[in-house]
């Protein structure tokens, strides 16, 4: 309990600071997940969810917190791009844990719909929100009971019945300061029934120093209603990032989502799906791209409370260099959920004899008619298909390139934007060739 | 004329074991050779050291081809430099386009030779003139390279890779098995169109049938890591007839 007693101090010594530019909504949610914080502390490898993942030690760095909410640099809208070619979006920012509103006017969304800072909703949509914010992540380990008892900002998307979000919603995390520093922010996406939406998410630094991002994502899916999320992190080894994605569908709601780590520090993301009623469908997929010391861990957790609701993962890593991936996925198939499909797939490269992975594929199924699979491999890359490509003239590294290509391109090829889908493959390819550093056309990261 | 390859006194072995024991054998250009023997003599070994194959070591001997040391190549090296092996057993490569399997070939090839890369129009016409030499359907060439390939199909495309690549040496390691006789018979067409007055093949068999398609200039039978028995065609006519037993135990 020794990073924890700052953390507890800081919250008790400034709570007046924390609370007063925030609405009731979020501070009434803190001294209940403060209580479980403080009574828990940070997960340490001796809890099972973590034991293959420190996050203990990140916490050891003394990080600053913009409590204040300071300003901090130039309004991003203007300067800074990350485009997706041949793909028009509609770019939100969050620098640090601060949404950025674009001044001045914007193309208007279908009616209805919110996108928007989740403070300054949290006020003028208290009766809108209350019914959703912190349901989910109230049942969270204490790094979401951290997230809560600190949070002051984020992003809310609400789209109403039937509303269709044609244009991709793009939020840019910015991580941007010259000290070290932690940012606590949330997101929380709420589709009514048959609402349709895509929302990509992606994470960009210009830290040189260390940051640790805390990041609570709660999504509630209606009646038929589709939500595509892409999440993107394309940060710096020294950047940190703890996030956890909570999904709530009710029936025959779609949930896709793809998470692909190309740089970073530290990763860890939890991703906990419930299937409510029947028909849901929730497809997860990773990819993971690591070098240097780089950890990325993903947790899945997918309960399938009703019948006839499908989940699939995909989850692969390429690990080189000293990297460790970490994958625990469970499925949970409740008595009740009768003719469930469930599948889930863990692929790992090791490239190096240094590279580690942990994987632990788990399936408890309490219903008799079912229809589950799990499987994890752990592998190198193919001496012979190494040869023989060698043999055609393909000179090694080449060789080495093409395989890594091949065997990621089976995520990216899940992603059903086209535009991203190729830019991935692109970004994808020069993080292999060692090209990528950080984002291309981010002009912030080019100073 | 000048040697194409020239093989002194070569050994190797494979995890400590000697499966190449003194190998002497000299390639002209515009020359076929045969290379026959029973099971275990060494003969894809030996296509797999000129090949540069990582698990066999050369602790003896040299091998000079088009005038330089062709040991101090690494295998794409050699590759460029002319010498194609059409394996035995082709590796199949989930998740890599033959497109863009050939393409990164052929690019790797001009950029050693010091060529430009092939435009993607260009490259797509070569390909379409290549397939159609070993009746490559256009559906293999979208798919994974050998990913489902049927037996012939693996080895007609080792040929259609031939044709790309246009080698001055080809080894065709056992091309044969494996193969109906309609499809052997494409595959020997395909070799015989590719074959100019300049290159020579080194063709690895158990069996006259390839050889009735695929005329050998010389044929050599490998025995126990040696050549031990060099003729005209008319050796391997008599290997088919007699088997080996009369090389392994000379009266």
């Amino acid at each position: 309990m020794k990073n924890e007693t700052e953390y507890i101090k800081l919250f008790e010594e400034n709570r007046n600071l924390i609370d007063s530019p925030c609405a009731a909504l979020l501070n009434a949610q803190r001294p209940a997940a403060f209580a479980k914080f403080a009574a828990q502390g940070f997960p340490t490898i001796k809890d099972e969810a973590y034991r293959n993942s420190n996050v203990e030690k990140l916490f050891a760095t003394n990080y600053g917190i913009n409590l204040g909410r300071i300003k901090m640099g130039d309004n991003p809208h203007e300067g800074f791009t990350c485009d997706v070619p041949n793909l028009a979006t509609r770019q939100e920012f969050i620098v640090n844990d601060c949404y950025q509103a674009e001044e001045g006017s914007r193309k208007s969304l279908p009616e209805g719909v919110l996108l928007g800072s989740l403070n300054t909703y949290a006020r003028s949509h208290e009766a809108l929100l209350a019914p959703y914010y912190n349901t989910l992540a109230c049942n969270g380990d204490s790094i979401a009971q951290f997230n809560t008892a600190f949070v002051q900002d984020g992003m809310l998307l609400y789209i109403p019945r039937n509303t269709e979000l044609t244009e991709t919603i793009q939020l840019v995390t910015l991580l941007r300061s010259n000290i070290e520093m932690m940012s606590n922010r949330r997101l929380l996406i709420i589709l009514e029934e048959g609402a349709k939406a895509n929302l990509l998410v992606c994470d960009h630094s210009s830290n040189e120093k260390a940051t640790l991002s805390t990041q609570i994502t709660e999504v509630f899916l209606g009646n038929n209603a589709s939500l595509n999320l892409f999440e993107l992190e394309e940060t710096g080894y020294a950047n940190n990032r703890l996030a956890h994605l909570f999904v709530q569908q009710k029936g025959s709601s779609t949930f896709n989502h793809s998470s692909i780590t190309l740089t970073g520090g530290f990763t860890r993301n939890g991703v906990y799906v419930s299937l409510e009623e029947e028909g849901a469908e929730a497809n997860l997929s990773g990819l993971a791209i690591c070098d240097k010391q780089q950890h990325t861990d993903n947790h899945t957790l997918v309960e399938h409370k009703a019948g006839r609701c499908t989940s699939n993962e995909l989850y692969k890593y390429i690990l080189d260099e000293q990297s460790t991936g970490v994958f625990a996925g469970k499925m949970h198939i409740y008595p009740d959920a009768q003719h469930t499909a469930s599948q889930q797939t863990n692929r790992n490269l090791c490239l190096t004899s240094c590279a580690k992975m942990y994987a632990q594929p788990q399936l408890e199924i309490y219903a008799d008619d079912v229809k589950c699979s799990h499987g994890s491999t752990v592998g190198q890359l193919d001496e012979s298909a190494l040869f023989y490509m060698q043999q055609r003239g393909i000179p090694k590294e080449e060789a080495r390139h093409l395989l890594m290509f091949a065997f990621a391109g089976e995520v990216i090829d899940n992603i059903c934007i086209d535009a991203l889908r190729d830019r991935l493959h692109i970004l994808v390819e020069k993080r292999f060739r060692g090209e990528l550093n950080r984002c291309k056309g981010c002009a912030l990261c080019k100073q | 004329m000048e040697n194409l390859i020239e093989i002194k006194n070569l050994h190797a072995s494979i995890d400590g074991k000697e499966i190449l024991k003194g190998i002497n054998l000299t390639v002209k250009p515009g020359e076929v050779h045969a290379i026959m023997g029973p099971n275990g003599s060494g003969k894809s070994t030996l296509s797999n050291v000129l090949v540069g194959h990582p698990a066999y070591t050369v602790t003896q001997g040299e091998v000079i081809y088009k005038g330089q040391d062709l040991l101090a190549l690494n295998p794409e090296e050699r590759s460029h430099a002319g010498i194609f092996l059409s394996f035995q057993y082709p590796v199949e490569i989930a998740g890599v386009s033959m497109t863009n399997f050939m393409r990164a070939a052929i690019n790797a090839k001009r950029q050693a030779l010091g060529e430009a890369a092939l435009s993607a129009g260009d490259f797509l016409k070569l390909m379409r003139e290549k397939r159609a030499l070993v009746n490559l359907d256009s559906k293999l060439a979208n798919r994974s390279v050998n990913e489902g390939f049927s037996g012939g199909e693996k080895k007609r495309n080792e040929i259609f890779q031939m044709a790309m690549l246009e080698p001055t040496l080809s080894i065709l390691d056992e091309t044969d098995s494996g193969l109906d006789i309609d499809a052997l018979r494409i595959v020997a067409e395909g070799v015989n169109k590719l074959k100019r007055p300049d290159t020579s093949t080194l063709v690895i068999t158990h069996y006259q049938r390839l050889l009735d398609y695929i005329k050998p200039d010389i044929v050599h039978v490998l025995y126990n890591g040696k050549i031990v028995k060099t003729a005209g065609p008319e050796l391997a006519l008599e290997l088919e007839e007699r088997g080996y037993d009369w090389i392994k135990n000379p009266q």
